[in-house]
């Protein structure tokens, strides 16, 4: 008992060395704020104003108004104690939460910094953020659902594509259907584009599981099927009769009551269907996953299938059930981007959101919660690539971009903590 | 299984293998059928999938058949045919036309009936240096799925060279400028060769990551650093004179040195791999790591050695684009070169020579799909849903050998196992 104890505390400690990292980490950030946001700029006069009401809600409230070079200081300050306390005594196993902090405070003074003399819309912002996040996180839960099953996928993207197409023609076709609810067809091109996400999660599963193929070269049939299957519909159906790339869109619905809080209430209740959607997958596949049998027997499944079988799991239909599950997850998402983002299809227009979303999954240890983390990060760097182009900050939107890529090879790499992916991931299950 | 579990014992048997595979050539006839078998069938089931799909695709073959089914049936098979034939004569040619310009001797009718086949073999060329690029990898047993990423890179260092650097005879500036897009490639390639070999962290994941820090690193220099003083569109200056790649003929043919380069890359990868000790290493720590550190193999060493490899063949196909092709460096220029090459590899057994026919073949329905776009309205696309299939049908040929009823099964060299993300392994 005494020997597993201290084995569990071995594992939660954190290496002096990787402290000391750390620290100087943090006191990197702090050199940061203060090198090129603190040194050499006229800011002793400047206020930043932040907008706290997103375009166009109700009620407004006035702007934060924001003295830049004090706040820059109380920034640097606060980084650079953080890093000291680091070095000296350690945060144990805080030291991430530690670590998210000092990125949130250098964001704060970037932001501040790019407001100073002008105005930011931070509700627009951070509204943008969870808009954005959406379609990652619900990307990101399709891979998790996929690889703690022990299957990857990298096909979340071939998936969302063809999803939203499909999604898009159907629901354009449907589009005058009465059946007593408002939006019919609408709702019947989801539920098309759910299927399609599970109609090529069927072929994953039986090319990776039934034939044991690669599932990395499975995957990217799936992807380059639907890169040139959806682009081969939109130019000789969509683009010619734009009647049927013409479905509409999810409407907003606001929370009455609820909306009308200030600051959180536009951002969180007042969005169309995808975004509440995802929060309830969120909460659900979270404690599915982690407190109930269904998903110790998935987990097993992935981790070591043999124990698993010999328990009496049927790995196979568990891994086809996962998989299928996972795209229709990809399915969901995929009809955000056509029936809940822009009501059309284009070509191409995921544009690379399923391999975010791969890299959200794995930022996020392959935890839903941590995902959602990670879309949220993710998306946070979108909405402010554009923010900064009307900001006019001299930094290219390009490498704001880039900031998720970087990111997640930095987590895969073991700098900052090692993640834990399904042990038996990638390899197909063969009965004895 | 087993070679996780029982990495000695399995490595001694596979070492064995390895070296006795080459006394082993009981029928060599038999052998090379088998080889072709399922890579010939699954093109061909792949191109009839392919009909079916134009077919249900057609409005033509709809309208025919509220006539009458014999009609349907009858429109049906024309929409196939006449786009397959169209097909074929944006790839290969008319015979006919070919026959009428040689007959009439006039020079200008002779390029554009001898155009389509030059068209097709200079749309083969980067896919030769791609699937080469993958190809190489599996072998060594590394998977690199960067190579959209590489190829991009590799043309962004070429071009800046093709167009800053002047006052060269172009046999310095040609090889010169081949050279910096194959660093360029190396180099993405080599980091995530270089993680996975220190950190573990996967390279299929990492390579996903490099292709889009790639897009966006040339999405930035087009707008900005390398940006044609006086243009519009994000494109960078055109290469110089000396750094193109000499074309043989005059306009409109624009078949170019590049073909014959892919072809001598080609010998000198398979002389690489099947003929030198290093190859051998990366070829044996390939099919068993294990095996490879039993042996005596530096491991890691292959690992970072392998991706740089693949990551400069890459970006030689970037090159190639860019000194042969398009003369500058433009925003999507590479459109899934990167993808295609992963089927290329496994269509080609992970052999140059295998890879030299199926870029053949790619590029000519690539650009017999041009061809059928305009003639047969059938959009460009096809071609990646023909190239999906045939991906499946060559990845699970158990679907091929239940379909044609084949008794051989045919041991596919250098497929790589896939054993987690990385981090704890």
């Amino acid at each position: 008992m005494n020997n597993r104890s201290s084995y569990h505390r071995q594992l939660e400690e954190v290496s002096p060395l990787r402290q000391r990292v750390m620290g100087i980490v943090f006191l990197l950030f702090a050199l940061a704020i203060f090198v090129f946001f603190i040194s050499g700029q006229d800011l002793a006069a400047k206020r930043a104003s932040f907008g706290l009401t997103p375009g166009g809600a109700k009620p407004e409230l006035p702007p934060l108004i924001v003295a830049v070079q004090p706040a820059l200081y109380l920034f640097a300050v606060l980084c650079a104690v953080a890093g000291g306390v680091q070095i000296a005594r350690g945060f144990k196993r805080w030291t991430n939460w530690i670590l998210g902090a000092v990125v949130g405070f250098f964001i704060l003074a970037f932001l501040t910094w790019a407001a100073a003399g002008k105005s930011l819309n931070m509700a627009g912002l951070l509204s943008t953020t969870l808009v954005k996040a959406v379609p990652l996180t619900l990307g990101a839960m399709s891979g998790i659902l996929c690889e703690r099953a022990g299957v990857f996928n990298i096909a979340i993207e071939g998936m969302m594509l063809s999803a939203a197409m499909v999604g898009c023609l159907v629901g354009s076709l449907a589009k005058n259907v009465q059946i007593g609810i408002p939006n019919a067809g609408l709702w019947i091109g989801l539920l098309a584009a759910i299927g399609t996400g599970a109609l090529l999660a069927v072929l994953h599963g039986v090319l990776s599981i039934k034939y044991k193929i690669n599932q990395i070269i499975s995957g990217t049939i799936i992807n380059i099927l639907s890169t040139g299957f959806t682009s081969y519909i939109s130019a000789k159906f969509m683009q010619p009769y734009p009647e049927l790339n013409n479905p509409g869109i999810f409407p907003q619905w606001s929370f009455p009551g609820l909306s009308a809080i200030p600051f959180f209430g536009p951002i969180l209740f007042q969005n169309t269907l995808f975004v509440y959607a995802m929060f309830v997958f969120l909460i659900v596949l979270q404690v599915a996953l982690f407190k109930t049998r269904w998903g110790l027997r998935l987990r097993s499944v992935g981790e070591h299938p043999k124990a698993a079988d010999t328990l009496g799991i049927n790995v196979i239909r568990t891994r086809y059930m996962a998989v299928i599950l996972s795209g229709m997850m990809a399915g969901f998402a995929g009809g955000y981007f056509s029936l809940g983002s822009v009501g059309r299809f284009d070509e191409v227009m995921t544009a690379g959101r399923g391999f975010i979303a791969l890299a959200a999954m794995i930022f996020g240890n392959w935890m839903p919660l941590g995902a959602f983390g990670a879309g949220l990060l993710f998306g946070f760097a979108d909405a402010l690539a554009t923010r900064l182009t009307i900001l006019q900050i001299r930094i290219p939107s390009e490498f704001m971009l880039m900031a998720p890529y970087i990111a997640t090879m930095i987590v895969l790499a073991g700098v900052v903590g090692r993640g834990q992916p399904p042990a038996a991931g990638g390899v197909p299950y063969e009965k004895e | 299984m087993n070679a996780q579990e029982n990495p000695k014992q399995d490595a001694g048997k596979v070492l064995l293998e390895e070296i006795q595979k080459p006394i082993q050539h009981p029928k060599a006839g038999s052998r090379v059928l088998q080889v072709i078998a399922i890579p010939f069938l699954a093109v061909v089931t792949g191109l009839l999938l392919g009909g079916v799909f134009i077919i249900l695709t057609s409005e033509e073959v709809y309208a025919a058949f509220r006539q009458s089914f014999g009609s349907g049936l009858l429109a049906a098979w024309r929409a196939a045919w006449q786009s397959y034939v169209a097909l074929f004569t944006g790839a290969i040619g008319d015979p006919a036309r070919i026959v009428a310009a040689l007959q009439s001797g006039d020079g200008l009718e002779i390029r554009r009936a001898f155009n389509p086949i030059l068209e097709s073999l200079v749309n083969t060329t980067p896919y030769i240096f791609g699937g080469l690029a993958v190809a190489l990898g599996f072998r060594a047993g590394v998977f690199n799925i960067g190579v959209e990423g590489q190829i991009f890179i590799g043309a962004a260092t070429c071009a800046f060279v093709g167009y800053s650097v002047s006052g060269l005879p172009a046999i310095l500036h040609i090889p010169l400028a081949l050279l910096a897009g194959a660093l360029g490639g190396a180099l993405w390639g080599f980091i995530p060769g270089w993680l996975k070999a220190k950190t573990g962290g996967h390279e299929v994941i990492n390579t996903i990551m490099m292709n889009y820090i790639a897009f966006r690193l040339s999405d930035w220099l087009l707008r900005g650093p390398m940006k044609a003083p006086g243009q519009h569109n994000p494109v960078s200056p055109k290469i110089l004179e000396t750094a193109m790649l000499p074309r043989f003929f005059e306009s409109p043919i624009r078949f170019h040195l590049g073909f014959f380069i892919a072809l001598a890359v080609a010998y000198l990868v398979y002389w690489f791999m099947f003929k030198t000790t290093w190859g051998f290493d990366l070829r044996m720590v390939g099919a068993n790591p294990h095996a490879g550190r039993y042996a005596g193999s530096n491991v890691t060493r292959n690992i970072v050695l392998a991706m740089t490899l693949s990551g400069a063949l890459a970006g030689l196909a970037g090159a190639n684009e860019v000194m042969g092709v398009n003369h500058n460096l433009a925003m999507a220029f590479s459109s899934g070169y990167g993808f295609d090459s992963i089927a290329l590899a496994l269509l080609g057994n992970n052999h140059p020579l295998g890879v030299v026919l199926a870029s053949l073949l790619f590029g000519t329905l690539r650009n017999g799909a041009t061809r059928m776009q305009v003639a047969a309205g059938i959009p460009i696309d096809i071609i990646a849903i023909l190239q999906a299939m045939i991906l499946m049908f060559i990845a699970a040929p158990a679907i091929i050998r239940t379909i044609y009823r084949l008794r051989f099964k045919v041991q596919v060299e250098g497929a790589v196992t896939i054993r987690g993300w990385g981090g704890k392994s």
